[in-house]
């Protein structure tokens, strides 16, 4: 049972949930997740930890409202306990001064990325940071991934911040001045991922990317989150989550993500409509 | 009870164990085999000739005193019985309900010669069954506090029989588990049908009276190493029981695609994470009209057996070999077929072919026939050329074996492992680094419980030795 010290919306559907958890904060490095499952019979879902604070023994996740499981969750209160937390999980990002690093975050792919741009930071890197989102309101740890980059910019579907485009624009756009990029690292949605890797492939750019397959224990026991990568099939929770853009199979990877769709559906309708039975006033989720 | 003169009844057919009928069974998922009364444990106990040269004891991998246990159940004394099994089996209800007994006890037993063998497997079911819904408590004799301490990754078979035997020596136990939920394959591989849950939950809890401390959803290669086991955190030995957990794919085209499982991946879902109540449970798990299973050991039937009760209208094993070296319990194949699976024998899969929206629509395979002996001394299956044939399927399960997690091998370099990641240990059970010790399916590879705990049984008693004298051979 791990404690809720905190929970906020920090942009629509995405909420920031503080955890005590004292050993995973402790045991964390940067580019590794772990496994929550929220109540007794809830499912086991990745999050990333998108910040952590040894001292206080406190973890954050930060996690976007997409199906039951997260909307669940969202729901809980500070003083609440999460019923399991398992991790750190994942191989932790190889680190090292690479010369000048583009970090490209789209959506809430972006709270995954702070804590390696951070690192990559203190590592002595010169960070060059693209956020992409649908609009203006979307964007999250605006301000924290700003103070780790040495250049900052953002991008919108509709043009209401930043440059009106995808981050595959921006980065061309850095391509074309002539700046010298010594990797790409890219965590997002796998659409936005597939193409900012076919765009470095181009130019030969090496491209890390952090694949969010589906997953069940996280421990490499059971193989659903198989994924192929240069021909091989890797499972992302051990062998990953990070790996070499222009080796990942995003077509097979996009594919299995829709794999429980109407299952995924059936879960949502029926938790919304239990969730309308308790709160008659309708809730701003439905 | 006065000891009377134990007449044997050699001559009388051996005793059917009730079961729910197959149309009922095939679905639900409470258990299949409902179990011996009394009465019946004591007619079929009577069958056995109390040889003076056991040859059954000799086919258990642990040596249990079989002719001193079913005199026990004849002479109607269950709690002797039961405690006679505890002392050579720390877990008799499940080895009872899953040991391989055809081809162990069972298959030595001299009845076995003229008549059908003993159901010994079934009696030791019984008496500890008995035991367990006579509500008694169990009285375990722990010795006085050591002041040692032992960390034991992994609860399953192995880790659970390791940590009760150091835990009676008195020593301070803690087990660490990845998963949620402790019993390893007992809990999320085998089904409820074939064991349920229960059984494993006693097990686990008469553990922690024991004062057996466990720890779930830590990992160890990733929580802690077990150099941090052994330098920081004050343990003084470490057992690593970690299983075969790793699912081997077949490496042909379309194993990727949506609708293919590996059969941990299937079993899990539904055992540890109760799919088969979603969406009252949140995890999902998808069935399709038609099912292949790919391989046909214990965990081919249980994936199998487990589609149909969860919808399936077919079922179908899909095996390269032939009937006689299928490798899966003979009364589990007995009681698949009475299911309603379907046996595709000499058969094996090329390629799962996929729709355009990348769902299995269905199995390429090549007929094989038997070849010379192989390695394992099983006839080699020789693919029949020209005789490719697709068979249509909307879901493919592989079941073709495990092999070692690499987790723990992959942080702890010096701990020497062989071909595949299986870690190499001497006859006591001790590994190549001082203090850590190993024991199970990661040892051994994908193995059986009985062997599992045998193990874990020995590499305590040297543990144990290790605490005491703190020589390392
Ligand atoms: C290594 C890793 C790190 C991740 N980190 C974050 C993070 O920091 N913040 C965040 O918002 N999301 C993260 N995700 C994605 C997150 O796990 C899913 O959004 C979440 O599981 C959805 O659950 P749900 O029940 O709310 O939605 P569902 O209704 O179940 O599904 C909605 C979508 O989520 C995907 N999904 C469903 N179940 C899983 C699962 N068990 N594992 C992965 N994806 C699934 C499906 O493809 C589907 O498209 C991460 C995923 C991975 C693999
Ligand atoms: C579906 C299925 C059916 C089977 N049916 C039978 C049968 O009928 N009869 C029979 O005799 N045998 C059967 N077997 C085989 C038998 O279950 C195994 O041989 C036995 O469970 C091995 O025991 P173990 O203790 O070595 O490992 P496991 O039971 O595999 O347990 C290992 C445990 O260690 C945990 N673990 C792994 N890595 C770590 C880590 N790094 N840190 C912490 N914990 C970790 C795992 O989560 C797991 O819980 C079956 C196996 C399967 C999969
Ligand atoms: S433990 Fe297994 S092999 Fe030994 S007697 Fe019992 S059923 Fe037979
Ligand atoms: S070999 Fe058979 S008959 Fe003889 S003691 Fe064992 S179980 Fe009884
Ligand atoms: S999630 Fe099960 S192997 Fe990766």
């Amino acid at each position: 049972m791990y404690l809720i010290k905190e929970i906020k919306e920090i942009a629509p559907k995405i909420k920031k949930m503080v955890l005590e958890a004292p050993l995973l904060a402790k045991k964390h490095k940067a580019g590794q997740f772990v496994m929550v499952i929220n109540t007794e019979k809830g499912e086991r879902i990745p999050l990333t930890i998108a910040d952590k604070d040894p001292e206080k023994g406190e973890i954050t996740l930060i996690f976007q409202e997409v199906g039951k499981s997260t909307i669940e969750m969202g729901l809980r209160k500070p003083g609440e306990y999460i019923y399991d937390v398992v991790g750190p999980l994942g191989r932790p990002t190889h680190i090292i001064n690479y010369g000048n690093v583009v970090c490209i975050g789209g959506g809430v792919g972006t709270a995954p990325l702070y804590p390696i741009t951070k690192k990559m930071k203190e590592t002595g890197n010169y960070i060059i940071t693209i956020l992409g989102a649908r609009n203006k309101d979307l964007f999250i740890l605006e301000k924290e991934m700003e103070s780790v980059s040495d250049e900052f910019y953002q991008t919108t579907d509709d043009g209401t911040k930043g440059r009106h485009g995808l981050v595959t624009d921006e980065l061309q756009a850095l391509i074309d001045s002539g700046k010298k990029i010594d990797l790409v690292l890219a965590i997002g949605p796998a659409i936005m991922m597939k193409f900012v890797s076919l765009l470095t492939k181009k130019y030969n750019i090496p491209t890390m990317v952090s694949l969010n397959s589906i997953m069940v224990d996280g421990t490499g026991m059971c193989g659903a989150c198989r994924v192929s990568v240069g021909g091989v099939t890797k499972f992302v929770c051990v062998d990953g989550p990070e790996f070499d853009g222009h080796q990942v199979n995003f077509d097979e990877l996009l594919k299995r993500q829709a794999m429980y769709k109407d299952m995924e559906e059936i879960a949502l309708k029926k938790f919304l409509e239990e969730l309308k039975k308790k709160e008659p006033c309708g809730g701003c989720h439905a | 009870m006065p000891d009377k003169k134990w007449i044997p009844q050699p001559k009388r057919p051996r005793t059917p164990i009730p079961e729910q009928k197959p149309e009922e069974r095939r679905r639900n998922f409470k258990e299949v085999a409902l179990g011996y009364t009394a009465e019946l444990a004591i007619q079929e106990a009577y069958r056995c000739l109390q040889c003076k040269n056991p040859l059954c004891v000799e086919g258990c991998p642990v040596g249990i005193d079989i002719p001193g246990f079913i005199r026990h159940i004849g002479e109607g004394r269950f709690e002797e019985a039961y405690y006679t099994l505890k002392k050579y089996n720390f877990l008799p209800a499940i080895c009872g309900r899953v040991c391989p007994q055809e081809s162990q006890c069972e298959k030595f037993c001299i009845m076995g010669k003229r008549f059908k063998p003993v159901a010994i497997g079934r009696l030791e079911r019984f008496a500890a069954d008995y035991f367990m819904e006579s509500g008694k408590k169990e009285d375990f004799k722990i010795d006085p506090p050591s002041g040692k301490k032992v960390a034991i990754i992994g609860s399953g078979p192995a880790g659970l029989t390791c940590a009760g035997e150091l835990a009676k020596k008195g020593h301070k136990v803690t087990i660490f588990e990845a998963l949620h939920k402790p019993g390893g394959v007992l809990v999320y591989g085998i089904p409820e049908f074939r064991l349920p849950k229960r059984i494993v939950d006693i097990e686990v809890e008469n553990l922690k009276k024991m004062g057996v401390e466990i720890k779930t959803s830590a990992i160890i290669g990733k929580l802690y190493t077990i150099d941090e086991l052994l330098e920081e955190e004050g343990f003084d030995a470490v057992f690593i029981g970690t299983g075969a957990g790793l699912p081997y794919f077949m490496g042909i085209p379309g194993e990727n695609l949506n609708g293919v499982y590996s059969a941990n991946e299937f079993l899990t879902r539904v055992n540890l994470m109760r799919a088969y109540m979603f969406p009252e449970a949140d995890t999902p798990v998808k069935i399709g009209e038609k099912v292949a299973v790919v391989g046909c050991g214990n965990t081919a039937l249980d994936a199998a057996r487990t589609a149909l009760r969860l919808g399936a209208k077919e079922t179908h094993i899909v095996y390269r070999r032939s009937k006689g070296e299928i490798p899966a319990r003979e009364e589990e194949v007995q009681h698949a077929i009475e299911e309603g699976v379907q046996f595709n024998l000499l058969t094996n899969p090329i390629e799962i072919i996929g729709d355009e929206n990348g769902w299995v629509k269905a199995l390429k395979c090549i007929r094989t026939r038997c070849g010379e002996p192989d390695e394992s001394g099983r006839r080699r299956p020789i693919p029949i050329e020209g005789s490719e044939f697709e068979f249509p399927v909307d879901t493919v399960i592989m079941a073709i074996g495990q092999g070692p997690n690499p987790l723990i091998q992959e942080t702890q370099p010096d701990i020497e492992v062989k071909r595949w990641g299986i870690i190499k240990i001497d006859e006591e059970g001790r590994t190549s680094k001082k203090g850590v010790f190993a024991g199970g399916d990661i040892v051994t590879g994908g193995a059986t419980v009985i062997l599992a705990m045998g193990q874990g049984k020995k590499a305590a008693q040297a543990i144990d030795e290790y605490l005491k004298t703190g020589k390392w051979a």
